[in-house]
């Protein structure tokens, strides 16, 4: 793999630290006119989400990460393994539950979805910013009622639970939006 | 940041650069006012600072006079030049000039960058201070407010801000000081090189916190740089920082004017360049002869021009105060 120096530190860039997968967010470049260069670096660590904040003396360096994402289709879940499927060649590969995380929540079939791979293996799944799902669960629609004010929880064919207007039913089709857990719409298909 | 085709128009807003033009009509009423003679000298020279944590850009130079190998570096400030001048009989002097450091840039850093550097004939290290403080209202009047400067000997800054004495925590001190703040120094750091330890301590603790106009003075020995240093317990050097608002703005020393130990301090740099496997640059020997024939009694400072617009407006990064930073240059 490339050795990156902190000069080429930039966001997106993946790195390996303390054994684990990184993304870098944010590289800032610090230094007393006639003192020593550092790099204070925000990472994030791939495997536990978790953002950390490291320093660097200026010039050091980080072996890349063979991490890449790549679009995959969600087939389906055997209880164990969530399997997803490159559409174009038909490979398959099955991510665990460490790899799937909250996430699963919004996995529905047939969604293309962005698969992390490290070294070739799941890493995280991340679902499309918006999807859409049936409501299977929720107390009885208030007929007329469109303010959408106050609200109620509904649970949805994947098992998210959003908070939805008054007049929202079972069986209504809704727009979601996985990046905040809000409901956006209701839709069509 | 824009990217492809968008990346041939400024970096900085056209209002910005009205602004910037508009302060360096100030500063050269300032010293105009005062009869300090602003002068011009090489960006170009045969000799380089051997400073620990400057690195000069080298280029190559074929034309007559050129030296064996033809190597020239562009400087990374005007200092050397300028105190051959004060041996020369100048009387106090200014220069606005781009200055040239390699392997910086940043939200505050840019490989280029205009230095406001100035040298007062008979001022001591407190009378330039106050000058500094002058300078900055007259020329900031109207675009932005300067709030009463706060001064603080640099061990002072450190026990306020951090809670360790600047001048005689020891590498471990100032690691758990950094560590009980979240802060994992870089692996690798040596605990002999005190002052790196104290460079992170300032940079990840202090400067955040520091807000207003801010006097560092009394800075360890060990950071003197062409400052003289005061034989007091522990000794420090007569250097100053300026802040303001955590950003640091300025540097001045009071000048150092023996030949002699200027000459060690080079060869004492360099031997730390070369001990980290660094080749060690050829010295300035024309103001080592200039100082031996004698520069006054002056103080000096270096202001970064840059900065000082980051600080008149709410810009937070170089970019957009330069014409074209460096990502466009």
């Amino acid at each position: 793999m490339a050795i990156y120096n902190t000069s080429e530190f930039r966001g997106g860039l993946k790195v390996m630290l303390d054994g684990d997968p990184c993304a870098i967010i944010e590289n800032e470049f610090v230094k007393p006119g006639k003192g020593q260069a550092f790099n204070r670096v925000k990472l994030r660590n791939l495997k536990s989400g978790r953002v950390i904040e490291r320093t660097f003396k200026s010039g050091e360096s980080l072996e890349g990460a063979d991490v890449i994402d790549t679009d995959m289709q969600y087939l389906y879940t055997d209880g164990e393994f969530w399997h997803f499927m490159v559409p174009e060649t038909f490979e398959q590969v099955a991510a665990d539950a460490a790899a799937v995380g909250d996430n699963v929540k919004w996995l529905k079939e047939q969604d293309i979805c962005v698969m992390t791979l490290y070294n070739g293996v799941p890493l995280a799944v991340t679902p499309p910013n918006h999807v859409i799902l049936a409501v299977t669960e929720t107390d009885p629609g208030v007929r007329g009622d469109t303010s959408g004010g106050g609200g109620k929880p509904a649970t949805l064919e994947t098992g998210a639970v959003v908070r939805v207007p008054l007049f929202i039913n079972i069986g209504d089709l809704l727009k979601v939006d996985t990046r905040s857990g809000e409901y956006v719409s209701r839709a069509k298909e | 940041m824009m990217q492809g085709t968008q990346d041939w128009q400024p970096s900085a807003s056209l209002d910005m650069l009205r602004l910037r033009a508009r302060l360096l009509v100030r500063v050269r009423r300032f010293f105009a006012q005062r009869a300090v003679l602003e002068v011009e000298t090489p960006a170009l020279s045969a000799a380089a600072t051997p400073a620990p944590h400057l690195d000069s850009f080298a280029v190559d130079y074929r034309g007559p006079h050129a030296s064996a190998s033809g190597r020239l570096y562009l400087h990374t400030s005007p200092e050397f030049p300028m105190k051959r001048l004060l041996a020369s009989g100048s009387g106090s002097i200014y220069q606005l000039c781009r200055v040239f450091r390699d392997g910086e840039a940043g939200a505050r850093h840019n490989p280029e960058f205009t230095l406001l550097e100035w040298y007062r004939v008979g001022f001591d290290l407190e009378q330039l201070i106050d000058e500094v403080e002058r300078l900055l209202r007259s020329v900031l009047a109207g675009v932005r407010e300067v709030p009463v400067a706060t001064h603080y000997r640099y061990r002072d800054v450190f026990r306020h801000y951090a809670g360790v004495d600047g001048l005689l925590a020891d590498a471990d001190e100032l690691r758990a000081c950094l560590e009980q703040r979240g802060h994992r120094p870089p692996e690798g750091m040596s605990a002999a090189d005190v002052d790196a330890w104290r460079d992170l301590v300032l940079t990840h603790i202090i400067e955040p916190q520091l807000t207003g106009l801010v006097f560092v003075t009394d800075y360890p020995a060990s950071q003197a740089a062409l400052a003289r240093i005061v034989a007091t317990t522990p000794p420090v050097a007569a250097r100053f920082e300026c802040y303001f608002d955590g950003v640091e703005l300025a540097n001045g020393f009071h000048e150092l004017s023996d030949a002699a130990e200027q000459r060690r301090r080079f060869e004492r740099e360099n031997a730390a360049r070369e001990a980290a496997g660094r080749a060690p640059l050829p010295l300035d020997e024309r103001l080592l002869e200039a100082l031996a024939k004698g520069l006054p009694e002056c103080s000096g400072v270096a202001l970064g021009f840059d900065r000082l617009l980051l600080c008149a407006t709410a810009a937070k990064h170089l970019e957009e105060v330069l014409a074209f930073g460096i990502q466009r240059a």
